[in-house]
């Protein structure tokens, strides 16, 4: 048995991004849940699973107490970091799949730039136990500076530039700019990527996701439900999680290079039937620039090595070959560890993408990174 | 001088030895006792053989650059004082790797290029790895 089109999103519903909301990652969260309940068509009541984020959102026990939820049938956290909302995907389907639940709320709040910023994030993470007590003193505390040697070894061994990193800024911003959601929308070019401070070599500034508050959810339904509701369905084909060699310490990997994508990617393509040139649209985790590209080549869209020829020569603009991040991203329009990123996938499948709309998007792909270097997808199609 | 943000090692009873052995100048890393693989950060289990039999063994401090970045951007008030700096993914000869800061003229480090790992007092308890190029 496999979890192809055993689940699908009825609902997704975000909060506005802001740089200072002055409101609590609860409130938050349970905002994004409500919206992403009426999206639906759905009571909160109707609610029987639930899958928060770690972090400073809500918890199972608060969308009880919130949501008047008599019987609450399924609770679980997957600790991923940000390949956690789409790891959660699977998760849902497979509860719905064995009959545990039939409404699966998955939702993140957060309240990120009054509080809890990325350098002290990373270190409640349970991987980063593991690495932190050795790396930690000697001043490698950030996930920029962490991931800053995989990326360098991309370049080394691939001959990847500064350059490639700054088309995927540059494109990002465009998406962003057509977003009235988007909290960065003003233009920007290659020279003002190459301009911005080094944060830690070689990502600068541009490189860089973003801090803010705000919350995101989605509902995975059971499809039978799911096609009585409100909104067009979305079934989930194909998902998977990958964990990378040495997952917790990215110092002691041997092949810096690879994500856990590379492992998730076939299985997911596999259980949907698909194949990379099946995709239409592509919202793909980008903490930085490099994770993006990255990725490109673990999804198998090219060979490992082929991510910056991809970007300039295939494109991922919105009439490139496959365009990625119509929403923005996490480097702006927000950073919802993802979440975002599905809540996007799920309107451009249903035609919802309004001046960012990919023509005729049908199949579409969402990615998950985080942790280290977990990795996870969810393939999904109109239907 | 004292730091109170300063993020000290926490140590457990798997990596005591390594704390010890920096204090000492000398750079150890666990040895499975049953199969001989190294293994580093300090873990329980071998995860060629499973055995949690392990011995330490001091390795010889060379290695060669695998990866680098310099930070400019500290992170940690702890850090501020001490940016821009360079961390440095080394590969030791004996097989696994170390970060740990790259002491010398500040250029940009070349992956491959040699180097040795060095013993930094951070106070009356604490030793710090780093390397120098050879």
């Amino acid at each position: 048995m496999s979890l192809r089109d055993r689940a699908a999103v009825a609902g997704v519903g975000e909060t506005a991004y802001t740089r200072g909301s002055g409101r609590s990652g609860l409130a938050l969260s349970l905002e994004a849940s409500l919206a992403a309940v009426a999206d639906a068509g759905l009571s909160p009541r109707d609610i029987d699973g639930v899958i928060p984020m770690i972090g400073r959102g809500a918890i199972a026990e608060d969308i009880i107490a919130n949501f008047g939820i008599s019987n609450l049938r399924f609770s679980a956290q997957v600790p991923m970091g940000g390949a956690s909302p789409v790891a959660s995907l699977q998760c849902a389907a497979a509860a719905i799949s064995a009959g545990l639940c039939r409404h699966v709320l998955i939702l993140i709040g957060r309240d990120a730039f009054a509080g809890g910023r990325a350098a002290t994030r990373v270190h409640q993470i349970p991987a980063f136990r593991t690495v932190g007590e050795f790396e930690l003193p000697l001043g490698a505390v950030s996930p920029a500076q962490l991931y800053a040697p995989m990326a360098r070894r991309h370049m080394e061994q691939y001959g990847t530039t500064i350059r490639d990193f700054a088309e995927i800024a540059v494109t990002t911003r465009q998406h962003a700019a057509l977003n009235d959601r988007a909290i960065m929308r003003k233009p920007i070019t290659i020279e003002d990527h190459h301009a911005s401070r080094m944060i830690s070599d070689p990502f600068r500034l541009l490189d860089c996701s973003q801090e803010n508050d705000g919350g995101a959810a989605v509902i995975v339904s059971h499809p039978d439900a799911a096609r009585e509701l409100a909104r067009p369905r979305v079934l989930i084909s194909g998902t998977a999680e990958g964990h990378p060699d040495s997952p917790a310490s990215i110092t002691q990997r041997g092949d810096l290079t690879r994500l856990g994508t590379a492992k998730a990617a076939p299985i997911a393509f596999a259980m949907a039937g698909m194949q990379p040139s099946d995709i239409d649209v592509a919202e793909i985790y980008d903490c930085f620039t490099y994770i993006v590209l990255c990725q490109i080549e673990d999804l198998g869209f090219c060979a490992k090595g082929e991510g910056g020829r991809f970007i300039r020569e295939k494109g991922i603009g919105l009439n490139g070959a496959l365009p990625v991040n119509t929403h923005g991203g996490l480097l702006s329009q927000g950073h919802m560890a993802g979440m975002n990123h599905i809540v996007e996938l799920v309107r451009q499948l249903r035609g919802e993408g309004g001046p960012a709309q990919v023509k005729d998007a049908e199949i579409g792909l969402v990615t998950g990174y985080g942790d280290m270097g977990d990795g996870s997808i969810a393939i999904m199609r109109r239907g | 001088m004292m730091n109170e943000d300063f993020p000290l090692p926490t140590p457990g009873p798997e990596s005591a030895p390594y704390w010890a052995g920096l204090r000492e100048g000398r750079l150890l890393i666990q040895k499975c006792g049953c199969c001989g693989k190294l293994r580093h950060y300090p873990r329980p289990v071998c995860d060629d053989c499973f055995s949690m039999q392990c011995d330490w063994v001091q390795v010889s401090g060379r290695g060669t650059i695998h990866s680098w970045t310099r930070t400019h951007h500290a992170f940690l008030p702890a850090f501020r004082a001490d940016a821009p700096y360079i961390l440095v993914t080394v590969d030791l000869e004996e097989g696994p790797r170390m970060n740990a800061r790259l002491r010398g003229d500040g250029q940009d480090p070349i992956i491959g290029a040699s180097v040795i790992c060095k013993f930094e007092a951070h106070d009356d308890n604490w030793t710090f790895p780093s390397f120098a190029l050879v």
